[in-house]
């Protein structure tokens, strides 16, 4: 880490990181695939899903496949309800011996966009149980401010579906998030395409981004770790900088008075 | 007795525990999770938890996900 980000470190929930980046460990063509991309993009921490274990053959853990020094979040992917979710969020509690979980509760197969309803009812059932509940939303004020008024000590807004890498479909909501929560810690989760979108998320005021297809699915994911954790300080520190207001017209940085004539 | 694991009907001719049943079905034993009828089972319970008829048990590990 450079000294530009020495007092800028990025806590959540009591825990300090170097890195806004988390990513995800879905869709690698290969083990070292997945390996050299997370490597490369500096996260410390990455999303696992809890799935059945196959009964008619023998898996390897795939945990194995991942550094030791990360840590590893938890997620309730592939629930619909917040039973569902609530069950899942346990199970991975107790495999994994850890408090944090990624909720996530989708409301429809196509979009995979997010059942606030649900999410909210499940993240209240998961906070009271001592549950570290990160949310995955709607970018939606509104339910932001009702997760975090429950006890999310964050709240994931998306910023286009799932895996679509869209990038940020509606910026002004994402900006009126920042400006109306200062203090909330934000994680932008879920529709960044590529780097120039990681560091818009950034510039827009977001603390974190989580991601997984836009490395994943990159042709070379490794290139893209290194992409994505340099956009990610980019639009840091573009947004720490404070950025200059846009203007209709041209403003000219030479001087006018005293060019010849 | 008839049960169901992971969605699969399983029938069982002994009393077994669910220790026994990951042995059974040669499982791991680390880093993973089960339910039974939709309860979490802590680990150090498994060995004491019987298997009763028309249980319907998931036994969970993790996977690659965003």
């Amino acid at each position: 880490m450079t000294d530009i980000f020495k007092n800028d470190l990025f806590e959540l929930a009591g825990k300090v990181f170097d890195s806004r980046l988390i990513i995800g460990t879905g869709k690698y063509r290969s083990f070292k695939e997945m390996q050299d991309a997370h490597k490369a993009s500096g996260a410390e921490m990455v999303t696992v899903a809890v799935n059945r274990v196959p009964l008619d053959r023998k898996v390897e853990s795939f945990l194995d496949y991942l550094d030791p020094n990360m840590m590893i979040l938890p997620n309730t992917a592939g629930c619909y309800d917040s039973e569902h979710a609530i069950r899942t969020a346990r199970l991975a509690r107790e495999a994994l011996e850890t408090d944090w979980i990624k909720l996530e509760v989708i409301g429809d197969q196509t979009t995979l966009l997010p059942d606030n309803e649900q999410t909210l009812e499940a993240a209240k059932v998961l906070v009271d149980e001592g549950f570290i509940v990160l949310p995955y939303f709607s970018d939606d004020l509104i339910m932001a401010k009702k997760l975090l008024a429950i006890g999310c000590p964050a709240v994931m807004p998306l910023a286009a579906p799932i895996g679509s890498g869209l990038g940020v479909q509606n910026p002004a909501n994402l900006r009126i998030m920042r400006e109306q929560l200062p203090d909330a810690i934000i994680i932008v989760d879920a529709g960044v395409g590529t780097a120039s979108d990681a560091a818009i998320c950034m510039e827009l005021g977001a603390d974190a981004i989580l991601m997984n297809t836009a490395i994943a699915e990159a042709e070379n994911a490794e290139q893209m770790g290194h992409a994505m954790k340099f956009a990610v300080q980019a639009g840091r520190l573009a947004y720490r900088a404070g950025r200059m207001p846009k203007r209709l017209y041209a403003s000219a940085s030479s001087p006018i008075e005293g060019a010849i004539k | 007795m008839n049960i169901v694991v992971n969605g699969e009907e399983k029938e069982i001719t002994e009393e077994l525990n669910l220790e026994e049943l990951l042995n059974r079905l040669e499982l791991p034993k680390e880093r993973i999770a089960i339910e039974v009828n939709k309860d979490v089972v802590r680990k150090k319970d498994w060995a004491d938890i019987k298997i009763n008829d028309a249980d319907k048990i998931e036994i969970i590990h993790f996977v690659g996900g965003g």
